[in-house]
């Protein structure tokens, strides 16, 4: 037996509206203002595929022990980097295990987070492995004035597979594979080159996606009514109603395509519907999840009791709920380095990063690992060989303690103007942990007029620095001050 | 049993550069401006000094490392010169290897020299210091920078003590305007322009919630002073000789940022003062202490060590600061006489020794129109890094027998 044993999404607060896009674009190229309702999420100039891969994984595992983990996949058409384990950066921020585990990166098509599903789900049933956490993430970075800019959004999701106390039991897999290039993106370049449009909605989706899901009722017996929840990317429409209306699927049970709210999150897609289906989902309910890229995979799953035993997490819905206008498009284009802006001399400083300290340091820079001392029990970070209590002081009697899921209390901020940002003021500030320890972070998705002293924090995995000279993508965590209400 | 420095050091000459932008002069020209001066002042030969201390903070955009700077540019006689850098404590770190060298006995005549070339980096502000914070910090410490740094120490002050932001505020623009009335005096001093409390509220904002003029000068600049015995200092026929009375250094060792601290003080200033009043002899800093140049790179930076060097109450100093306590004539403890940080400049190694220099001309009457009535002893204090992580020195010095 094998299924998702839990679930978890991440979608970035800040929200533009297409409206925006438009206004400030239509000009180049009018044809944008036919798709102008809704909003899409835009990732914060401090996040990438693998941040908010991070965000999505520790949402998952709300209740479950990361050192349980027996591997990672990771899926991204955006990934930071080309030579160097992408899923390993999100396992050392989960702080994961090392010894025995087995971490891939499931890449370079829209479907690779359902084909890293299937691999996961395979291998649990095979038995050679007991729970895999899927993370799917993308951030794609679009020309202005593109239909593209108008569809695709930022997000990304997580499912835990496991065999034990299974949420949504799986109940088999179907996929085509073949070469049909609706758009790509080649070595080293920055955006994507899309093909005509009736073209991909007609012989792409239109007739990829029902054909494999006819494929998977044929192999399995099962009939389209039998499922509750039919869930297919397809940021069309006309297209997405099409689909359902040549399968037979009744218009409720077509799982939302979230273009309204989110837009089309490439890779993460299929993961971030499936999660927001499971988010409404009662036992008994059958789901039938679609992955569509260079072909489509299909994969079902029937909800189980277990369900109602999920600690709460933020998931999807939560995401979305927690929402922010951005409503200057000139900001987003900085975000996403469509515009040159000047940092100012101040900002040319670009060391390079040590990858000796960054090895020495995994744990703390990547897994925000800290200390706890055995002899006076204080929490500490950065750590320093001898503890920081001046009543204690004993030297090297440590343990591990993880910062990452603690919550924190400003202790003095500020937003500071001479330091170099892509988003002035950097607002930064001292914060006290719950249960003990204490330091200095940068404060990102906040604005410094709704800050205070004594306001709650929580911890989130950022991009650090983006050093185009070499090419290196390094991150670190910093404090999300918790506004009541959410912002604005 | 350590008795302490008091009396055992005299100061027999100091000099100082004119501090600012010195566009067309470099870290040499600057030393041999001070030096000049000094020298001078000491009425000695060059060649009587035996050893030399130097402190210079940014050796990545000033005179580079070593202490070879000072020995090339003064072209001091092969003698020993030791380099010193410990951020903005740099200038009195050379003075008090210089004092110490000569109570040992080790020397007779040893000279402390700091300098900083600050405009030479191309942009406003310190230089930027990501890469000079270690290898490990610049992976992750945050992106803050020395008013950030300091701003923060007003937020965790206003909610300690339950103050509006905006009285917090009042009091940080008045500390700002008496320094520029008190730099209007100095003909030495970067800024000479007096402001008024709504033109120092009313600046762009550069760190939450300081405005411009809440920060200080970056400046060009250059101190240094000669030190001996004052046996020797009587020899050379010196009369009313300025003794050091007290030196004092206390480092954070990580407790304000990982462990407790409410972000309300200086724990380093507030021990090396009450160490220093002790090997001085002081009681009373409030009634004892005739002046002091403190180390106001920002304004909140003045306010808050009012109260860690004992003079003013624990959430008081904003009330002694309206009150004109710490004004040039406000009949108190006349704070920054020339200028500050804030005016006078802070060209961080020669700072420490620059404040020393104030405190040098009115012990011996030589203040102009800054000259207060009868100063016993005067205070100077710096304190390098950030309020939550730093390096706190201060230094006493005092007319002999005081």
């Amino acid at each position: 037996m094998a299924g998702i044993t839990s679930f978890g999404g991440y979608i970035p607060r800040y929200r533009l509206s297409r409206m925006v896009i438009v206004q400030n674009m239509a000009w180049y190229f009018p044809v944008i203002m036919a798709v102008a309702g809704g909003e899409k999420a835009v990732a914060n100039w401090d996040e990438d595929s693998v941040s908010m891969a991070v965000a999505a994984a520790y949402d998952c595992m709300a209740g479950h022990d990361r050192k349980g983990l027996d591997a990672l996949y990771f899926a991204s058409t955006t990934m930071p980097f080309a030579d160097r384990l992408n899923a390993g950066i999100v396992a050392a921020a989960l702080n994961m295990r090392e010894n025995g585990v087995s971490n891939a990166d499931f890449a370079s098509c829209m479907k690779a987070g359902t084909t890293a599903m299937i691999s996961a789900l395979d291998s649990v049933q095979a038995g050679s492995r007991k729970n895999v956490l899927v993370a799917a993430s993308d951030q794609r970075r679009t020309k202005m004035a593109t239909m593209f800019e108008m569809f695709y959004g930022d997000g990304a999701a997580a499912v835990l597979i496991g065999g034990k106390d299974v949420v949504a039991d799986y109940l088999g897999s179907y996929s085509i594979n073949c070469d049909f290039v609706d758009h790509y993106r080649g070595q080293a370049k920055e955006f994507d080159y899309g093909y005509e449009e009736r073209w991909v909605r007609d012989i792409g989706y239109g007739k990829v996606i029902p054909e494999a899901i006819s494929g998977f009722l044929a192999q399995s017996g099962m009939k389209i009514g039998d499922f509750s929840k039919v869930i297919y990317p397809c940021y069309f429409g006309g297209t997405h109603k099409a689909i359902a209306a040549r399968l037979g699927i009744e218009k409720e049970k077509a799982q939302n395509n979230l273009q309204a709210v989110c837009g089309d999150t490439g890779t993460a897609h299929p993961l971030v519907m499936l999660v927001s289906a499971l988010e409404e989902a009662n036992p008994g309910d059958k789901l039938l999840v679609a992955g569509f890229g260079q072909g489509c995979d299909v994969l079902a799953f029937e909800v189980t009791e277990k369900i109602r035993d999920m600690k709460l997490r933020t998931g999807i819905k939560g995401s979305l709920d927690n929402r922010v206008d951005l409503a200057n498009y000139q900001k987003f284009t900085k975000f996403r380095n469509l515009i040159t802006a000047d940092l100012g001399i101040r900002g040319e400083a670009n060391p390079n990063t040590s990858l000796t300290v960054l090895w020495r340091k995994r744990k703390m820079l990547l897994g925000l690992v800290g200390v706890r001392c055995k002899k006076c029990g204080t929490p500490q970070f950065p750590v320093y060989p001898t503890c920081v209590n001046p009543t204690c002081w004993s030297v090297n009697d440590f343990e591990d303690y993880e910062f990452s899921d603690k919550e924190a209390k400003i202790l003095m901020f500020t937003g500071d103007m001479l330091s170099p940002s892509v988003d002035p003021p950097a607002i930064y500030g001292l914060i006290a942990f719950e249960g003990g320890g204490r330091t200095m972070f940068d404060f990102t998705d906040c604005d410094l007029n709704q800050i205070k002293v004594g306001m709650k924090t929580r911890m989130s995995f950022r991009r650090r620095q983006a050093d185009n000279m070499r090419g290196f993508t390094g991150y670190f965590w910093k404090a999300v001050p918790q506004v009541e209400g959410g912002g604005k | 049993m350590a008795t302490g420095i008091r009396d055992k050091v005299a100061i027999i000459g100091m000099g100082c550069s004119q501090f600012g932008e010195r566009w067309n002069d470099g870290p040499e020209e600057l030393m041999v401006e001070a030096f000049t001066e000094c020298l001078q002042d000491a009425g000695i030969e060059k060649t009587d000094i035996q050893a030399a201390w130097f402190g210079s903070c940014f050796d990545e955009v000033g005179v580079g490392k070593s202490a070879l700077p000072v020995s090339m540019s003064l072209r001091l006689p092969n003698i020993s010169v030791t380099r010193v850098e410990n951020y903005c404590a740099s200038g009195t770190e050379a003075f008090r290897g210089a004092v110490y060298a000569v109570a040992s006995g080790a020397y007779d005549i040893a000279l402390a020299i700091g300098v900083e070339k600050l405009k030479d980096i191309g942009y406003g502000g310190l230089p930027e210091f990501s890469t000079a914070m270690g290898t490990l910090n610049q992976l992750w410490m945050a992106n803050f920078t020395a008013p950030g740094g300091f701003a923060m120490l007003a937020t965790s002050y206003a909610a300690k003590y339950g103050l509006d932001m905006n009285e917090v505020k009042r009091a940080m623009a008045h500390v700002s305007v008496k320094s520029h009335a008190n730099g209007a005096l100095n003909s030495k001093a970067h800024l000479r322009k007096p402001v008024t409390e709504e033109q120092v509220l009313n600046a762009p904002q550069i760190a939450y919630p300081l405005g411009l003029f809440d920060c200080c000068g970056v400046s060009d600049g250059s101190a240094c002073a000669i030190v001996t015995t004052p046996e020797i200092a009587k020899s050379l026929g010196k009369k009313d000789l300025v003794t050091v009375k007290a030196l004092q250094l206390s480092l954070s060792n990580g407790t304000e940022f990982a462990y407790d601290w409410d972000g309300d003080h200086f724990v380093t200033t507030s021990k090396a003062s009450a160490e220093a009043y002790q090997e001085a002899g002081i009681r009373n800093p409030r009634e004892e202490i005739s002046m002091m140049e403190v180390h106001d790179c920002f304004s909140i930076t003045e306010l808050v060590t009012m109260e860690d060097l004992h003079i003013s109450e624990r959430g008081k100093a904003p009330e002694d600061v309206m009150d004109g306590f710490y004004d040039l004539n406000g009949g108190g403890v006349p704070c920054q006489p020339d200028g500050g940080l804030k005016c006078f400049g802070h060209p961080i190694g020669a700072s420490g020794l620059r404040m020393l220099y104030e405190m040098y001309l009115q012990l011996h009457g030589r203040a102009g129109q800054r000259q207060l009535k009868d100063p016993k002893f005067g205070l100077t204090h710096n304190l390098g890094g950030f309020p939550f992580m730093n390096v706190c020195s201060i230094a006493i010095i005092g007319k002999q027998g005081a």
